[in-house]
């Protein structure tokens, strides 16, 4: 099983080069996304097959690549099959999109060629089962979304974004290196398996854990390793922005999920405090930046980083759980980290769709110059609300399912013994709590500025409906949202085999419960029917249109708007995204984001314009990244004298740094 | 037969909510205006305006989407699913078991979404006042309501409301602090929810203070009957809320006689018109707080809610 989907990968690296060998743009295209759409397809058959156990797991293969007389090592077990079927319906349903989507793309040639490696690399991520294996295709994932990133280099800030995520990738990547070094000790192996079996002390574990949490965290976008997800998500082409911010952060989890709970063993107690409160804290930091952003890729992106948040919280309590042997509750908390992986991939490529859509039909991100597109784009515009409810956990949609889940773990969580969680958890609820209720506001926001109103600027008024190809991909997310909402038991029964192998216990079997209804723990305690409750809106929404129509007025008259009696045909009276925001603003950034209003109001009689200037502060960056930025600066320009020796002096400073080696090795015990 | 009898009783919650929700914002308006020497307009004058505006024709804004005419129904809709999951006279309803407290509190939530998407779909000036305020309540609300929730499910070992009605009216309750803060903080979000005065006034003509009405100010006809509808099942919604898990005495078990869902359904109305009674004292002895002022009360809300939580956390005894 392995093999084959080793072969799916092996057939997307081979369309790489294809990529360049075809000379007509039009042909390449449809060739490379209609063999990414086929081998990804394959990929998931593979995947759910061998989730659902009807294929032989865990499968293992050796290679003969990479490192001569070592090999390669893969295995596709429960954890990689899932991760794989996330990573494989992301990639389909974005070459679908991209049929179509990949028309308007102004450097076919920058893009076709990364785009298979790109979705190659997260495949074998998440196969791989040695250390080598798992570096050289993370670092190869890293560097084809990097070139994806660079992809329309002349536009501006591109570049800059290119260079904070290569410093970040790598920073990342060397964080994991560390880590797997710590993991084989000085005589060590390379391959899981043995790692698996290791003993590590107490304080090695422990920093195991935190250079994972930097090395998967960075690529997840954990605040505050986030600075780059914003930049470069939003600056490579929409549909690799779907894959980077829908799938490739779900890779970074998997990272962190195969180290934590299947490499680390049992874990400490305190693990779970830094995973619960960075959770918590990104969750709330990621929506309040989203809230503040007005080009809607990077609200996305932004709200990439809260949904990270709260798969970690979701993975902090599991591992607070299973460190004090509660394994059923466990299982409950991982089972909605992992519920809510898949389900924010699925709404997450669905916006991001849907922005792509957007972008192609007015040339705009910028939501202030957007509005009305629900009269030119209806198709579009139904998919992205569908995909703003999920992602705001609106029942009876899927992310509802998750959060609700992760409530359930909470609630379960008093009986922890140790005294730091019993502060700390129910703080974090609170922070999750606060960002759920924040992320509906940033979704009204998004959608009601982009597509309602009245179109502020004519392209936003002269916009076309996306094509087909693009279309068919939304609607399938969409009803994917849909589907996992309302009949999330098949979903959370297909996790259990996952949630047994990295907690051994699992939730109870949901398929035999009545009416399809999802019971966390028992009956008496809570259970939730999205179908029913579908079922209810459908019927009394039904029920009441019908009366309605039935026995009172059917009738409607168009007229101009109200508005109090004041109506301005200026659109620029209406609301914008910074003005939807500033309540928010004046009661959460005076705080977190140093935001202050500034009004310059001219003399009466005067003839220029009174402006308002909103000054805000991106703390993380002043207090973090600045001044490491300003370190690096200036070393490097007193390093830079050096470049400028004689060659007696080169020869000196050779000498003298072998004199200086030869010293420590003999000092060293 | 059992299943009949259940069957029976749901159904007659349905109505029941949907009957008398006008009713006690009537009786709302009416005691508040007796308390300030008006007459005030009879009991049943909700039931009036609604039909009256069911007759008429809609006014559709010339811009407006189909998002704007489906709105409404979405919105009756789920607030009328949420409404219909609270226990009233009888714990136990037959659906009780497909969505638990957090679910109600998230169909709100969607309910709100709409609006406050219709508040944003015509593209004026008040929509857009109306829509940003209220997500700004929501924001700090809804968390608040959710640590509510946390609270009293911490002592109820479950999160299904007709568990903690039957867990609340047992005696081995007793007093405790948490849930005296939860309470508070409950009412405070209910008042928030509800756009009463301090927090918004159902009743303004002012637009600048509205928050609730400047949302709905394009609606006409029977949108705009299903809409204070929904507002009337909102506030009935969270008068049964607190009645049931905070004076949870005449509720009647499930499996209880006839005769006695009677007595219930009496004292579930008894104390409807208690705590409209006490709403209508409240509003009118204080007066609306500026905007800015409303996240200070919220958080107030959520601080409380929490600190409940935790001492649950901290101890099971408090």
């Amino acid at each position: 099983m392995v093999l084959l989907a080793l072969a799916c990968a092996a057939v997307l690296i081979a369309t790489a080069p294809l990529a360049l060998a075809i000379q007509e743009p039009t042909r390449a295209r449809q060739a490379i996304y209609g063999i990414c759409l086929i081998a990804s397809s394959a990929l998931l058959v593979i995947a759910v097959l061998a989730l659902l156990g009807i294929a032989r797991t865990p499968s293992t293969a050796i290679l003969p690549l990479g490192i001569p007389w070592l090999g390669a090592r893969f295995r596709l077990d429960a954890l990689s099959a899932f991760f794989l079927a996330v990573v494989a319906v992301g990639a389909a349903a974005a070459s679908l999109f991209a049929l179509g989507y990949g028309r308007h793309e102004a450097a076919p040639r920058r893009v076709l060629p990364f785009y298979p490696a790109f979705l190659a690399g997260m495949c074998i991520v998440v196969l791989a089962d040695d250390a080598f294996t798992f570096l050289v295709s993370w670092e190869f994932m890293s560097l084809s979304s990097w070139a994806l990133v660079m992809a329309h280099q002349r536009v501006p800030d591109n570049v800059r974004a290119g260079y904070v995520y290569l410093i970040m990738a790598s920073f990342g990547t060397l964080a994991l290196l560390l880590m797997f070094g710590l993991f084989a000790g000085p005589d060590g192996s390379y391959a899981f398996a043995d790692m698996r079996a290791a003993e590590l002390s107490a304080g090695a574990a422990g920093a195991v854990l935190i250079l994972a949490l930097i090395g998967a965290g960075s690529k997840a976008g954990l605040v505050p390793l986030h600075v780059w997800l914003p930049l470069a998500h939003p600056a490579a082409p929409s549909h690799v922005s779907a894959l980077m911010s829908g799938v490739m952060t779900k890779v970074a989890v998997y990272g962190f999920v195969r180290i934590v709970f299947d490499l680390l063993g049992t874990p400490a107690w305190w693990w779970s405090m830094v995973v619960l409160a960075l959770g918590g804290i990104t969750a709330v930091m990621g929506v309040l930046y989203a809230l503040m952003q007005h080009d809607l890729k990077r609200l996305l992106a932004y709200h990439t980083v809260e949904n990270i948040g709260i798969i970690f919280i979701g993975l902090g309590l599991a591992l607070a759980f299973k460190a004090h042997g509660m394994a059923l509750a466990a299982a409950l908390a991982l089972t909605a980290g992992l519920l809510h992986v898949f389900n924010h991939s699925i709404f997450k490529s669905l916006l991001f769709f849907g922005a792509g859509a957007v972008l192609t039909a007015t040339g705009e991100r910028d939501m202030e110059h957007l509005g009305g597109l629900i009269h030119r784009m209806p198709q579009t515009a139904f998919v992205f609300l569908v995909g703003c409810a999920a992602i705001s956990a609106l029942p009876p949609l899927n992310g509802f399912v998750s959060e609700w889940l992760t409530f359930q773990a909470i609630l379960l969580s008093p009986q922890i013994p140790s005294w730091g969680l019993k502060l700390l958890v129910p703080a974090v609820g609170a922070l999750l709590a606060l960002s759920a209720a924040l992320a509906a506001a940033c979704f009204v926001k998004a959608f009601g500025v982009t597509f309602l109103g009245r179109a502020r600027t004519p392209a936003a008024a002269h916009a076309r409906e996306t094509d087909r190809f693009s279309l068919a991909a939304m609607f399938f997310f969409a009803a994917l949202c849909l589907v996992a909402g309302i009949l999330p038991g098949a979903f959370i029964d297909a996790l259990a085999p996952v949630v047994q192998s990295l907690v051994g216990a699992r939730m109870p079997v949901q398929s035999g419960v009545d009416w399809l209804s999802i019971v966390p723990v028992a009956e008496s305690r809570s259970s939730y029917n999205g179908l029913l409750v579908f079922l209810f809106m459908l019927l009394s929404g039904a029920l009441a249109a019908w009366a309605i129509h039935r026995w009172a007025s059917d009738k409607v008259r168009r007229a101009p708007p109200w508005d109090c009696g004041y109506p301005d045909a200026s659109p620029a009276t209406q609301y914008t995204a910074s003005s939807f925001a500033q309540p928010i603003r004046r009661v959460f950034g005076a705080v977190v984001f140093r935001a202050r209003e500034h009004v310059h109001m001219p003399a009466p009689g005067a003839l220029e314009p009174a402006r308002l200037t909103v000054d805000m502060r991106d703390l993380v960056w002043d207090s973090l990244y600045a001044p490491v930025a300003g370190g690096v600066s200036f070393a490097a320009d007193r390093l830079n004298h050096l470049q400028f020796l004689t060659i007696r002096q080169f020869l000196s400073l050779v000498f003298a740094a072998l004199v200086l080696l030869l010293l420590v090795l003999a000092i060293w015990p | 037969m059992a299943l009949i009898l259940d069957l029976v009783v749901q159904g007659l919650q349905m109505l029941l909510v949907l009957l008398l929700a006008p009713l006690l914002t009537g009786f709302v308006r009416k005691v508040k205006a007796r308390l300030l020497l008006r007459r005030g307009p009879p009991l049943i004058q909700p039931y009036r305006d609604l039909a009256r505006l069911m007759r008429k024709e809609v006014v559709l804004a010339e811009n407006a989407s189909w998002l704007f005419r489906v709105s409404p129904y979405l919105i009756f809709a789920a607030t009328w699913v949420a409404a219909s999951l609270v226990p009233t006279f009888r714990t136990g309803l037959l659906f009780s078991w497909s969505a638990d407290l957090i679910v109600i509190i998230a169909l709100l939530g969607s309910a709100r979404f709409f609006l406050a998407l219709a508040g944003l779909d015509v593209g004026t000036s008040f929509g857009g006042i109306g829509s940003s305020r209220e997500m700004m309540i929501a924001s700090l609300a809804e968390p608040a309501m959710i640590m509510v929730v946390f609270t009293v499910a911490l002592l109820a070992g479950s999160t299904q409301l007709s568990t903690m009605a039957a867990f609340l009216v047992s005696s081995e309750v007793g007093l405790r602090v948490s849930l005296g803060l939860a309470l508070f903080a409950l009412i405070m979000v209910a008042i928030a929810e509800n756009a009463r005065i301090p927090v918004d006034n159902p009743a303004t003509h002012l637009e600048l203070t509205m928050v609730h009405e400047a949302m709905v100010l394009e609606y006409s006809g029977r949108h705009l009957a299903l809409i204070e509808l929904s507002a009337s099942l909102k506030l009935l919604l969270y008068v049964s809320l607190i009645a049931c898990l905070f004076v949870p005495w005449g509720l009647m078990p499930a499996g209880a006689a006839v005769a006695l869902l009677a007595i219930g359904i009496l004292a579930y109305i008894v104390k409807l018109a208690a705590g409209g009674f006490l709403l209508a004292l409240f509003e009118t002895s204080i007066a609306k707080m500026r905007v800015f002022r409303v996240p200070e009360f919220l958080g107030a809300a959520l601080m409380l809610g929490l600190l409940a939580t935790l001492l649950l956390f901290v101890s099971r005894s408090l």
